[in-house]
């Protein structure tokens, strides 16, 4: 990992085709994921702040289909899509 | 290599890659693999088949090409159904003299719309499912058992063939300097003889429609691309130069070079609710938005189309929520064709609101229904 300055911001990734829409990121993260309506997540901004880093990262650990993950600023996953507003 | 930069060739089976730069790409990774794309599970497009089943040995020279170049010593040619016997038979005579260096072996297709995503054809050569696969890793970086693979589609093959015999100034003398060139497209619809011809990119579309005989009555709009692509008017659209910048401000593009005419007779929101109905019956059902929103926003779409109390603004609730998500493109081209009926059908959609319906026809084809 890259010390210092220019590291790019820690943001979320989903695998939609691993997703199964249990949903339990959502109550875990309501800061950031809001759900579609059939179950499935929806970030409201990729981007992970300081603040929520712990928070972020204990969710990731729980998605019991293994789904959900962190990662720094790589390029965007197809399986993910863009941010919805 | 060079020489495929120089004429600036692009992918034909609808993203319009670089060719060059996939070739380079998958050159750079250990023991490369190549995949001809005859998959061509849009049902509106032919000139995939067409040209397999003229030019059979175009097709395998421009595989064996590619092979070369990335330095694969195995190419798989996976074809649609109705052309495998005469590759079949091309491939063969080519074994019989040892003409090439490079192994071929020919695989039939799954005849399934998203079959033809680059990861799904991956996917159905290793295991017999024509799902996409989640990416990254890109089938360029790790695809067939593990190895970089060259997915192209097989007219993109027949260029670089043409290419590597007649030179990078030789395919650039057509076409446009930006967009250079020759593509197959498929002209269907409200034309005397529906066709595959070969134009220069940046035909007028007019032009284009006289390969097919012309219309066979008064038109009203054009769907462009495929079903991915994007219904325009048919008046603002005839002059037009068929290619990408010709058509970015009506937003849309040659896609995979479907032209399909819509006459005046015809209901364009029945004829996009038939298509997205088929459409979202033939997703993967892999990602939850493509599986349960498609199937939401076909029946909204078939309520417009039908005048029975559509929700406009669920369904563009909807459109937002499966746009761009999901392990292909494969709800961001349905929402597009949606988006651009409500655009260009406005008159029949406040004509549907009060019940009151123009055409009927079924002019785009759809395959028979079947369940996944």
């Amino acid at each position: 990992m890259t010390a210092g300055t220019g590291q790019a911001a820690v943001r979320l990734r989903v695998d939609l085709i691993a997703c199964d829409g249990r949903g339990l990121c959502a109550e875990a993260l309501p800061e950031l994921i809001t759900l579609d309506d059939w179950g499935f997540p929806i970030f409201a901004d990729r981007a992970v702040p300081p603040r929520l880093l712990a928070d972020a990262r204990e969710t990731a650990r729980a998605c019991p289909k293994l789904a959900l993950w962190l990662d720094r600023g790589q390029p965007a996953r197809r399986a993910d899509g863009p941010a919805a507003q | 290599m060079a020489e495929v930069e120089r004429a600036g060739l692009t992918g034909r089976g609808g993203a319009g890659y670089p060719t060059a730069r996939k070739l380079a790409a998958v050159a750079a990774g250990h023991g490369p693999v190549v995949v001809a794309n005859g998959t061509e599970g849009e049902p509106a497009s032919a000139k995939d088949k067409a040209l397999m089943t003229r030019s059979p040995h175009l097709v395998l020279d421009g595989a064996v090409l590619a092979a070369e170049m990335v330095g694969a010593r195995e190419a798989v040619i996976v074809v649609h159904p109705a052309a495998r016997a005469i590759i079949g038979e091309a491939v063969a005579e080519r074994a019989r003299v040892r003409f090439d260096r490079v192994r071929m072996k020919v695989r039939t297709a799954a005849d399934r719309f998203v079959a033809g995503e680059a990861s799904a054809v991956v996917h159905w050569i290793e295991r017999g499912v024509p799902a996409p696969r989640a990416s990254p890793p890109r089938v360029s970086e790790r695809g067939l058992r593990g190895a970089p693979t060259l997915v192209q589609n097989v007219e993109t093959l027949a260029h670089l063939a043409l290419i590597a015999r007649y030179g990078a100034a030789w395919f650039r003398s057509v076409g446009t300097p930006d967009e250079p060139g020759s593509m197959l497209v498929t002209v269907l619809g409200a034309v005397r003889e529906p066709v595959c011809a070969e134009i220069a990119i940046g035909t007028p579309i007019g032009q284009a429609l006289e390969a097919a005989g012309g219309r066979s009555a008064p038109l009203q709009a054009l769907l462009l691309g495929g079903y991915f692509g994007d219904w325009v008017s048919a008046a603002v659209a005839m002059d037009r130069p068929f290619s990408s910048a010709g058509l970015a401000d009506l937003g849309a593009g040659p896609g995979a070079g479907v032209i399909a005419a819509l006459p005046a007779g015809a209901c364009g929101l029945k004829e996009t609710a038939r298509v997205v109905r088929y459409l979202a019956g033939e997703s993967a059902g892999q990602c939850g938005p493509c599986r349960f929103g498609l199937d939401a926003i076909a029946g909204q779409v078939e309520r417009l189309a039908h005048g029975r109390g559509a929700d406009p603004g669920l369904l563009q609730r909807w459109l937002g929520q499966v746009d761009g998500r999901g392990g292909c493109a494969h709800p961001t081209g349905v929402v597009r064709l949606i988006r651009s009926s409500l655009r260009i059908f406005d008159a029949e959609l406040r004509q549907h609101a009060m019940g009151w319906c123009c055409g009927t026809a079924s002019v785009l084809p759809v395959p028979p229904g079947r369940s996944r």
